[in-house]
């Protein structure tokens, strides 16, 4: 919980890692992959203020105890969402494998939720080991890797009949959310793996879930507000865009959070803080403090109230987690609950200033 | 104009394909020298080892062919540094082997398509460069809905945004629209308020990329190693 001017907000960070880029775990053979990987990372956090700078060595690797006072003691943070990422060619046990996260979970079960992944080119078996998952973690939400290789496979759409098969059985088994990376990666090399148009046509056919487009599809992010205009149950997942741009390059920052609460609103975004590209204290503590520029450039914008910055911290994303906000920090937000689209924005006659 | 300034000169013609810039605007060439037997040597840099090997690989290879076709140029040697792709793509610019040729089983096309949806891009996000004075002027979707292209004021704006055009065979002369919809079709003042916000939304998009780009690669090489204009 955070407490500005007399105004406490409940933070919940929906995309959060607990990563091993250490010496010690980069794959023999593929070292400058592993190095490579880490440094892009930490090229990333150097866009954060100065003074919240880490030495390099103390980025590569964190320890439980360095988790806890960033994100808990000093970070605000009230509950954290986990998404792991495995990258075993590279790093011998995995760069941020659930393994790793539930080191923390003996801990800080209570205010950890690790979010559970699934592949539909694993068939069968993967179905399988998504039911024993689910049972065992209670999953309310998965993280995809659309463009990530198996085999022979390039990379799949969340249209593809296999991938329905595997978002109908997360929806019987409890699972809200689908949280879809569209976002940099590597390979396949030829495709643009930040389209966005398979999460259109999932969004319309599975109602009863959620879908966070992480990092808001940057750097498409006009193609992911033109899908979400149009899906009430899309969201906005900020992870890399109050990091990367808040303070590096704050009036684009001002742009994006401008279009996004036009296009996406402010009951549809997701404060994410990415420990530890970045820690989130500083993320936290400055949007609080932000606000929509007074020139001439930004009039079109709407202000953030209060009420805006408190749903896109943390009262969004517990509501699409059910996660329990105590009853002086709650306000209504209508995030999980189905809408119809804006039709003056679909249909192309909105009436917006030109 | 020497050999080297006009090598320069050629590499301003090569464009970042997602963030529609000069790669010399970018800060992405290293270093640009020209010996005296007449071989160019053009180093290229970007933000990050992982940057997309298929944009990538365009840059170095757009690069290869604006610098070898200039007269006095015996031969072209570009290559890109410090990236995770370095030695694939630059042995294959160097063969002229193309994407596929290059990458074999892991890419299944060339990249025409993934360039043309990036101009597409990009021809939207001018039709906000160009407009917004107007907007800004004070004239109402009435009117712009009905300007075309001869009666603008000749800004550098105007003219990347026909060039954009051109390429994707849309409409760009003197007697086309201002504000055209991806076909080409001449957008209603009903349509422009609306049709203008999506023209902002994909400017912001583009620029944003870039000055994420630019943020990283201040970052990966601070300032005092480029190689300058010639």
């Amino acid at each position: 919980m955070y407490e500005k001017d007399g105004e406490k907000y409940f933070i919940v960070d929906s995309h959060s890692h607990f990563w091993d880029a250490s010496r010690e775990n980069w794959k023999p053979g593929a070292e400058q992959f592993a190095k490579g990987w880490i440094d892009c990372f930490y090229g990333y956090h150097q866009l954060g203020p100065p003074e919240t700078h880490w030495d390099y060595e103390h980025y590569l690797k964190v320890s439980p105890e360095d988790f806890e006072k960033d994100m808990f003691q000093e970070g605000h943070v009230d509950y954290a969402i986990f998404q792991s990422t495995y990258l075993k060619e590279w790093y011998t046990t995995g760069f941020n494998t659930a393994d790793q996260n539930a080191q923390l979970l003996e801990k800080w079960g209570d205010r950890l939720i690790v979010n559970g992944r699934f592949d539909p080119r694993e068939g069968d078996e993967g179905l399988k080991q998504l039911e024993a998952d689910c049972a065992k973690y209670h999953h309310k939400g998965v993280k995809l890797y659309t463009a990530e290789w198996n085999g022979d496979s390039r990379g799949y759409k969340l249209t593809d009949p296999e991938a329905y098969r595997f978002l109908q059985a997360a929806q019987d088994l409890g699972i809200k959310n689908i949280h879809v990376h569209k976002g940099p990666t590597i390979w396949p090399l030829d495709k643009d793996a930040f389209d966005v148009a398979d999460v259109d046509h999932a969004a319309t056919d599975f109602q009863g879930l959620n879908f966070i487009v992480e990092h808001v599809g940057l750097p498409r992010i006009e193609d992911f507000c033109f899908m979400a205009v149009q899906e009430p149950n899309v969201y906005a997942g900020l992870s890399v865009v109050i990091g990367g741009l808040m303070h590096a390059r704050p009036k684009f920052f001002a742009k994006v959070i401008g279009e996004l609460m036009f296009w996406v609103g402010e009951d549809k975004m997701l404060f994410g803080g990415d420990y530890n590209i970045w820690v989130p204290k500083w993320q936290v503590e400055g949007f609080v403090d932000w606000q929509m520029p007074d020139d001439e450039a930004f009039t079109d914008y709407a202000k953030l109230t209060t009420t805006t910055k408190k749903k896109i911290l943390g009262l969004n994303a517990a509501k699409l987690y059910d996660i329990p906000v105590p009853a002086e920090l709650q306000l209504p937000t209508t995030a999980d609950e189905s809408m119809q689209p804006g039709e003056e924005l679909v249909d192309n006659t909105a009436g917006a200033q030109a | 104009m020497n050999l080297r300034a006009r090598v320069w000169d050629a590499l301003t013609t090569v464009l970042d394909p997602e963030l529609d810039e000069p790669i010399t605007d970018l800060d992405f060439v290293e270093s640009c020298t020209v010996a005296d037997d007449g071989v160019a040597t053009v180093v290229l840099r970007l933000p990050t080892f992982f940057c997309a090997p298929n944009f990538s690989f365009l840059m170095v290879a757009d690069a290869y062919d604006a610098v070898s076709a200039l007269d006095g140029v015996t031969r072209a040697d570009v290559s890109l540094a410090d990236h995770h792709a370095a030695a694939e793509i630059n042995g294959g610019v160097a063969a002229q082997a193309g994407f596929v040729g290059t990458f074999g089983d892991e890419a299944v096309a060339e990249l025409d398509e993934l360039r043309a949806q990036f101009f597409r891009k990009a021809a939207l996000a001018g039709q906000d460069r160009v407009a917004r004075p107007l907007v800004d002027a004070g004239i109402g979707p009435e009117e712009l809905a009905g300007m075309s292209l001869g009666e603008l004021l000749d800004t550098p704006e105007l003219a990347r945004m026909r060039k954009r055009r051109a390429a994707l065979g849309l409409p760009h002369g003197d007697d086309a629209p201002l504000l055209i919809d991806g076909d080409g079709r001449r957008i209603t003042s009903e349509q422009v308020p609306l049709h203008l916000r999506r023209a902002r939304l994909q400017r912001i998009g583009i620029e944003t990329n870039g000055e994420y780009c630019k943020s990283l690669l201040q970052t990966r090489y601070p300032a005092g190693a480029a190689a300058g204009r010639g």
